[in-house]
């Protein structure tokens, strides 16, 4: 259970408190509603990039970390293809800095040309270093725009190539804060030693005279169903072959979204999985196997990846998770399975409210998806899936019509 | 609010006072291990440690150790290693092994009422584990392959090279593992090791979360029998620290974009008198964002996506280290910057200001790493198993208050001898 207050601003921001006596700090959690598929296709992997520009200096204030760490705070953010968030943590008696620092970059940013500069070279060495410099780290930008043909999920956070990173001009980072970086585009939440009134006092005090926007927001293009089925092979200097299936599923917001999640708990999380146990301890097929769902906010991805052991042939390791696909479509799944997943995300829940700065986000997360309380309900929708449930998903899902499959082959066939 | 919106001034800040750093509480089991408990937040779980310290290091088989940690949850007499996960993942527990060069422990995460149920399962795979062949062999398997995708990573390569170059290939510091290593385990090792290893006399339980009065008679009851007791009071036998003499060091994989640099040395543990001194140097000179390397290297100069400088401390040595990835184009003009911000640190004081920035960093820092109750056991774990007792912190503490701009730089012209460092860079031909 996360208790919480909530207040909304005649500017449209809403905060959220969460009042922890027991802490000496307090965490601070603004989470801005965009991410990398409000990009244009032509200027991908911008909303990261101007994540970086948001520690460039604000409209009063040159430098947005030395302020931070002088009052015993520390900071940081992240980007994905729906969300912006950044979020700091400091001695509850010093909070006020973190109002100060966090409006005024909202209010207005400095705009700074050397900024701008640095950072796109920031960015271009993080997409080497992440992407391009690491065996198998160009998977995503292959198998995303195999999957998706019309929705901007079909380019990864950190954009489709290097090139849109460095074309990346002042007027777009200009145009790009004047549409996203608003009040009533934004989920405030404070939590920590703190007192609600006090913070909705100091939220008024501090944001309240930030103007709305003015843009409007464009609905996403819609991924129209796949119907046949996708495959792309690529040779790299790598040493073993891998394979990945991306099938399309919910987002998620949907209600099955439950019944999924837990359909790949029961196919590969831990080691009593089916998936790790069959295809990794039994045959010695897959000397790595991960089945997941991208849990996006538009419909997703639920992959199936896996590492083959040398010398395993790729039609015989395919042939392996086909089989164990069927058995989830035509099989059972035994209570005690169903039993054994709901338990993990139980007590996952639970690890997972053991830090502050992880309580603000899961209730950030919870007002972006429609409902602050989804953070304390949720768990009564993951109690309510039974097998059957999860069985008429598979059946949905699993399908050749429904997948994209990236083999990632070891140019070095010797090895 | 009556004040007045002042956007272009911070607010007023408050130093921080007392820190109060909560105390692991020692008992003790029927019988001797001991076992200290933490005690705090209101999330209903709870987290059990059993360390092991390592007693013996054999260099024809230098992953002995570390993989019969990994490999006891494999199965026992009782149960396949499969019957052995599900035990635990049933009731929504974790299972999780931690290996280092020093200790080795088995670590089980669970809601409070499923303790009682998961307990029995920790225990069996403690002390009945047989380590069966073919399971073995899968984890042979599946390491060598991790192993060869991780020597394709120039990050992964500078790390194990340079703590080789340290400490010497025969130490276990320094060894780098290779595939041969993972050909050479075999059960009856494993059985042999497991077998004088983890024995009640080598063991040291810390049981964080939320305890209720009945949790420390489950551990006893689980981990406090006589029985489990064989110790053969052996000593553990490590062999010397070989530092090779040369500075300067080149690899090249084949491909790389980027190159990865490692600049540092040898130095002392924890214990040391200067080493909260060396903490405070570190971080403004490479440990947090705002350090020297950060603003200039990737905040002015854009030659990477992140640098960092640390000071580690094991049980024997410590060395310090700095890392990063750059562009391999600009990896000479990223190293003479480097060690152009190690000279200015011996040559010029550091602003009052910016010490003070990094002073609150830490204290809240400090703060921050004492906020759950697994925080708060990995405090006490880094201190009792380098032999040290909660008045390191009031030291460490004390430092940080006190530290001034001549201490800085009389420990940078101790330390920070450009000609002391070994360099390493992995990268293009």
């Amino acid at each position: 259970m996360i208790p919480y207050k909530t207040k909304t601003l005649a500017n449209g921001l809403k905060v959220i408190v969460h009042e922890d006596p027991g802490t000496p700090l307090a965490t601070m959690n603004i989470l801005y509603k965009v991410g990398a598929r409000d990009e244009s296709p032509d200027k991908t992997g911008f909303a990261h990039l101007f994540e970086h520009l948001m520690f460039g200096g604000s409209i009063n204030i040159p430098d947005y970390d030395e302020p931070l760490q002088m009052a015993g705070g520390d900071n940081n953010a992240w980007t994905n293809n729906d969300v912006t968030n950044y979020y700091l943590t400091l001695p509850a008696d010093n909070l006020e800095t973190g109002f100060w620092l966090e409006s005024d970059r909202m209010l207005n940013l400095a705009f700074s040309e050397k900024s701008l500069e640095v950072q796109r070279n920031v960015v271009i060495e993080e997409f080497k270093q992440r992407y391009l410099n690491q065996p198998y780290g160009d998977v995503w930008l292959l198998l995303r725009p195999l999957a998706y043909k019309v929705h901007p999920y079909q380019w990864a956070t950190i954009g489709k190539e290097i090139s849109h990173v460095e074309n990346a001009s002042m007027s777009d980072v200009k145009d790009f804060f004047n549409r996203f970086y608003c009040p009533d585009n934004a989920i405030l939440v404070v939590a920590g030693n703190v007192k609600a009134e006090k913070i909705f006092e100091m939220a008024e005090h501090w944001f309240g005279g930030i103007k709305r926007s003015v843009a409007e927001r464009k609905p996403y293009p819609v991924e129209p169903p796949q119907t046949e089925r996708r495959e792309l092979t690529v040779e790299r200097d790598i040493p073993f072959d891998s394979v990945y299936r991306a099938y399309h599923t919910c987002s998620r917001l949907d209600d099955e979204f439950y019944a999924v999640d837990l359909l790949t708990d029961i196919m590969n999380r831990g080691r009593s999985s089916r998936m790790f146990h069959s295809l990794v301890k039994e045959k010695n097929l897959f000397s790595e196997i991960n089945t997941y769902m991208t849990a996006d906010f538009d419909k997703g991805l639920l992959i199936i990846e896996g590492k083959l052991v040398k010398g395993v042939s790729m039609k015989n390791a395919e042939a392996a998770i086909d089989e164990e696909l069927e058995k989830l479509r035509t099989g059972i799944i035994k209570e005690e399975e169903v039993e054994k997943v709901i338990n993990k995300v139980e007590s996952t829940m639970e690890f997972s409210e053991m830090d502050l700065a992880d309580r603000a986000l899961n209730l950030a997360i919870a007002e972006y998806m429609g409902d602050v309380e989804l953070v304390n309900t949720e768990m009564a929708f993951y109690r309510a899936v039974t097998g059957k449930a999860m069985q008429e998903q598979a059946k949905k899902i699993f399908c050749d019509t429904n997948c994209s499959t990236l083999y990632y082959l070891s140019k070095d066939r010797s090895n | 609010m009556q004040h007045i919106l002042d956007r272009k001034n911070p607010p007023e800040l408050k130093q921080i006072e007392k820190i109060l750093v909560p105390h692991a509480e020692k008992h003790t089991l029927d019988n001797g291990i001991p076992v200290y408990i933490v005690n705090a937040g209101f999330q209903e779980l709870v987290k059990v440690d059993l360390i092991f310290t390592n007693l013996t290091y054999d260099a024809t088989q230098p992953l002995l150790s570390s993989a019969t940690n990994r490999m006891m949850s494999e199965g026992t007499a009782k149960h396949s290693a499969l019957e052995l996960a599900d035990l635990v993942d049933y009731y929504g527990a974790f299972y999780s092994t931690e290996e280092s060069a020093d200790y080795c422990s088995v670590n089980l995460f669970t809601l409070n009422k499923h303790l009682a149920k998961t307990l029995p399962t920790l225990r069996e795979i403690l002390t009945e584990a047989i380590f069966p062949v073919s399971d073995l062999a899968t984890f042979v398997l599946n390491n060598q392959q991790r192993l060869i995708v991780a020597n394709e990573k120039v990050n992964s390569i500078a790390r194990n090279k340079f703590n080789e170059i340290i400490f010497g290939t025969d130490h276990p510091y320094g060894h780098i593992s290779t595939k041969e290593d993972y050909k050479a385990l075999n059960r009856d090792s494993l059985r042999d090791y497991h077998r004088r290893q983890y024995v009640s006399e080598h063991c040291t339980i810390i049981v964080s979360g939320k305890i209720s009065n009945t949790t420390l008679k489950q551990i006893n009851e689980h981990f406090g029998d006589k029985g489990w007791s064989k110790s053969n009071g052996q000593a553990p036998l490590i062999p010397a620290v070989k530092t090779n003499p040369e500075r300067k060091y080149r690899e090249a994989k084949e491909g790389a974009i980027q190159s990865a640099i490692r600049i540092g040395k040898k130095m002392f543990t924890r214990s040391h008198e200067d080493y909260p001194g060396m903490a405070v140097l570190n971080t403004l000179f490479g440990g947090y964002f705002g350090s020297r390397l950060m603003s200039n290297i990737r905040e002015d100069k854009g030659y990477t996506y992140g640098i960092g400088s640390a000071v580690v401390s094991m049980r024997d040595h410590g060395y310090f280290f700095i890392s990063t990835e750059v562009g391999s184009n600009v990896a000479d003009a990223a190293l003479e910057e480097t060690y152009k911000e190690m000279d200015l640190l011996r040559t010029e004081l550091v602003d009052t200001e910016e010490l003070e920035t990094v002073r609150n960093y830490m204290l809240g820092s400090f703060i921050k790493n004492l906020e759950t109750a697994f925080h708060i056991s990995d405090r006490f774990k880094s201190i009792h198993m380098s032999g040290l007792d909660y008045d390191y912190y009031d030291r460490y503490l004390q430092k940080l208050r006190s530290i001034d701009p001549d201490e800085i730089q009389a420990l940078a012209k101790k330390y920070f001898d450009p000609e002391s460092m070994t360099e390493l860079v992995v990268g293009p031909k």
